[in-house]
């Protein structure tokens, strides 16, 4: 049987690299102008950026780096909306990880933990329902973030909150969905991109069919991709394949994880709670139609932004300080173009989006290759 | 019921006096502890010290627990300088209700360890603090030792090898795991007294430059604050840094960089390149297996750029290691 670190020696096998290396060479020999291919998923840009990928693509070809990173584009008034709720006496907020450190008007949650407030960390949703079982007199508070990824699993958590008749278990729903901010970016007159690398783990659930409309409307290469080296190097590879084929097409190349339709049943776990938002605002970039989901109105009785609704600010005019993470987040500049990289703005010490999270094009820029 | 920590143990009165000569003095029995002055004397040339408070989660661990920890850490920190560890303060700050087991059982950790350098305790404090005033035990030890060789961060050259005695981030994981009960079979703490390999190392004449224990924030903090400290950018080639194939998972599993994770037995020495392939030679015979050479020391920075460590991968690209900074958190996705 396979072991599993014999995948992933082989999937980052130098040889396989070096190789993969010297084919798109020869294809970029046919290309005279340059080839913008956007990542849209943190996980790919950390990869790339770690393992210095850029550094092995042929003149002509770079990569840029789109919106991926959910906690990255989380509106001010949303962050603003968890540091409210954790004020609550009675509340205890239940979040992952990358949540802690983002700056809301009024501080981040770690401060805020520091200060008294009752913030708890989880690695998996389901351990919510412990802290709300062990605490039948506190409202517990699960604050749901991520794309398609993580979107089953809270609604996994409903479903056994339910079950077991939680009462005091409630939800505050921050899950966006990626294909409508592709289109947003593709829409856009001053596009420049030339092919996506689709998201690995998005496309585990939600199946490859569904980027076959961003890939018929806007004639653009699309190849999902896994989050190892060779995957992401042979996705650039099938991508320039096409490119000189002048095709476009949905192509996978993470075939180990990802089917054309997907995880049904998360998928119907999902279609049970969830439904989409008319809009919602993201962080650096602005309102995309349908961009995100809500719990369904027959559940308003467990949506915290229903029972709270006191304590859920609404959307306003976002003042990011002098930092372009707009620009950055739609692949019109690099990490290295904004003035405040690297001097006001650094991990410890975030001002815009993409340094907050460690799956930020500006995090992951500041960590591998600050000067260089 | 068990027997437990009781206010009265740090009041001064008979139950200190008592908590003291046979928890402590018993165990750590010497004629210089055992004259119980208010001080001891000691004879000694040029000295090296340094001091350090233990605190851990769990207070038992695989590999190891808070008293050996209290022992490896301090006297790990004074060969690190190059001297002879012989003598150490040990101060305990007690937790009201601690059993009187669990404190047992850490002295009897400490005595053993001691004895794998030969130092001895040889002045001591117990303090007793109320409830939830401390996570049970908090341990200081100042260790004191002769110096036989000056090894410094001072002394690092360009051109010098790096080398780390052995595989990264197995104290700093196995924490982590039993922290948040992740169960990873044969993960297990590195914490170790390092004396008897810096020992023969530092008498078998090599041109050691300088040695640091890779302990919180791991190999990444040293080689940072060796880059910081001598103004000099350093090299690392990635695919000959040690790992052990649970650190490897583990590290993998959670997206968590494994250098910048803690070691307790594991330490970094700058040696001019012609000793190098000497040293790791003795570090294998020491027991210290998988000691391997990891890079070389650079040149100056440049001027007005920061002092780098540069991670080269098998792939010929560059990146930086960091130096950690913040909580280590796990990835969302």
């Amino acid at each position: 049987m396979l072991k599993a670190e014999q995948l992933y020696t082989a999937l980052r096998d130098p040889d396989k690299i070096h190789a993969m290396q010297r084919i798109m060479d020869r294809l970029a020999q046919n290309f005279t102008h340059p080839l913008r291919i956007m990542e849209v998923c943190g996980g790919h840009t950390h990869t790339i950026v770690k393992y210095g990928l850029d550094q092995l693509l042929p003149d002509q070809v770079s990569f840029i780096h789109g919106p991926g990173c959910p906690v990255c584009v989380l509106p001010q008034h949303r962050i603003d909306a968890a540091l409210q709720l954790a004020a609550r006496a009675d509340t205890i907020l239940v979040t992952l990880g990358d949540m802690l450190r983002i700056p809301g008007t009024q501080g981040s949650l770690q401060q805020a933990r520091a200060s008294g407030c009752d913030i708890r960390v989880v690695y998996s949703p389901l351990d919510t329902l412990k802290v709300a079982q062990e605490n039948p007199d506190q409202c517990v508070v699960y604050f749901a973030i991520g794309f398609e990824t993580t979107a089953p699993m809270t609604a996994l958590l409903i479903e056994q909150a339910r079950q077991r008749q939680l009462a005091n278990l409630f939800f505050h729903i921050n899950h966006v969905l990626i294909p409508p901010a592709m289109e947003m970016i593709l829409a856009k007159p001053e596009c420049q991109v030339d092919a996506f690398i689709a998201p690995g783990h998005v496309s585990v659930i939600t199946g490859s069919h569904i980027f076959s409309p961003i890939v018929h409307r806007f004639g653009k290469p699309l190849v999902i991709s896994g989050f190892e080296p060779v995957d992401i190097m042979a996705s650039v590879e099938r991508i320039l394949r096409q490119l000189d084929q002048s095709e476009a097409r949905v192509e996978n190349t993470y075939s180990r994880s990802v089917t054309k339709e997907g995880n049904r049943k998360a998928q119907t776990l999902m279609e049970r709670y969830f439904e989409t938002r008319v809009t919602f605002l993201w962080r650096g970039i602005g309102a995309i139609p349908c961009s995100a989901v809500q719990l369904r109105a027959e559940f308003a009785a467990m949506d915290a932004e229903v029972r709270f609704v006191d304590y859920c600010p609404a959307p306003e005019t976002e003042s990011e300080h002098g930092c372009i993470c707009g620009a950055i987040l739609t692949g019109e500049a690099h990490p290295r173009e904004c003035p405040l990289f690297g001097h006001q703005c650094t991990p410890t010490n975030p001002q815009g989006s993409c340094m907050v999270s460690n799956e930020g094009a500006c995090a992951a820029y500041y960590k591998y290759r600050r000067d260089q | 019921m068990s027997e437990r920590i009781l206010l009265s143990h740090g009041s001064g009165g008979l139950e200190n006096h008592h908590l003291i000569q046979e928890m402590f003095v018993d165990a750590f029995s010497n004629p210089t502890l055992c004259a119980m002055d208010d001080a001891s004397v000691l004879q000694m040339g040029t000295m090296a010290v340094s001091t350090d408070s233990f605190t851990v989660s769990p207070l038992f661990f695989p590999g190891g627990d808070i008293g050996k920890l209290a022992i490896a850490g301090t006297t790990n920190d004074v060969a690190m300088r190059g001297a002879q560890p012989q003598y150490l303060s040990a101060a305990f700050v007690l937790e009201e209700g601690l059993e009187l087991d669990i404190l047992r059982r850490i002295v009897a950790s400490m005595r053993t360890e001691l004895t794998i350098c030969g130092a001895s305790i040889v002045t001591g404090d117990t303090k007793v603090v109320p409830r939830g005033a401390v996570d049970r035990m908090i341990i200081n030890t100042t260790g004191f030792g002769t110096l036989i060789k000056d090894c410094s961060v001072t002394k690092i050259r360009p051109e010098d090898h790096i080398i780390v005695s052995g595989p990264l981030a197995q104290h700093g994981a196995c924490i982590y795991a039993e922290r948040e009960e992740i169960a990873i079979n044969g993960l297990i703490s590195d914490c170790c007294t390092l004396w008897p390999a810096v020992k023969s190392l530092l008498h078998a004449d090599l041109s050691i430059h300088a040695m640091r224990d890779a302990t919180r924030g791991g190999l990444s903090a040293v080689l940072n604050e060796w880059a910081l400290q001598t103004g000099y950018n350093l090299m690392v080639q990635e695919s000959s840094i040690p790992l052990t194939k649970q650190v490897e998972g583990f590290t993998e599993l959670l997206g968590i960089d494994p250098y910048i994770l803690a070691c307790e037995g594991v330490f970094v020495l700058a040696v001019e390149p012609h000793d190098s392939s000497r040293v790791i030679e003795l570090l294998h015979q020491e027991g210290h297996n998988r000691a391997a050479l990891i890079g070389t020391v650079k040149d100056r920075a440049v001027t007005d750029k920061n002092p780098q460590v540069i991670l080269h991968s098998a792939y010929n690209t560059q990146r930086l290691m960091e130096f950690p900074s913040g909580e280590i958190l796990p990835r969302i996705c």
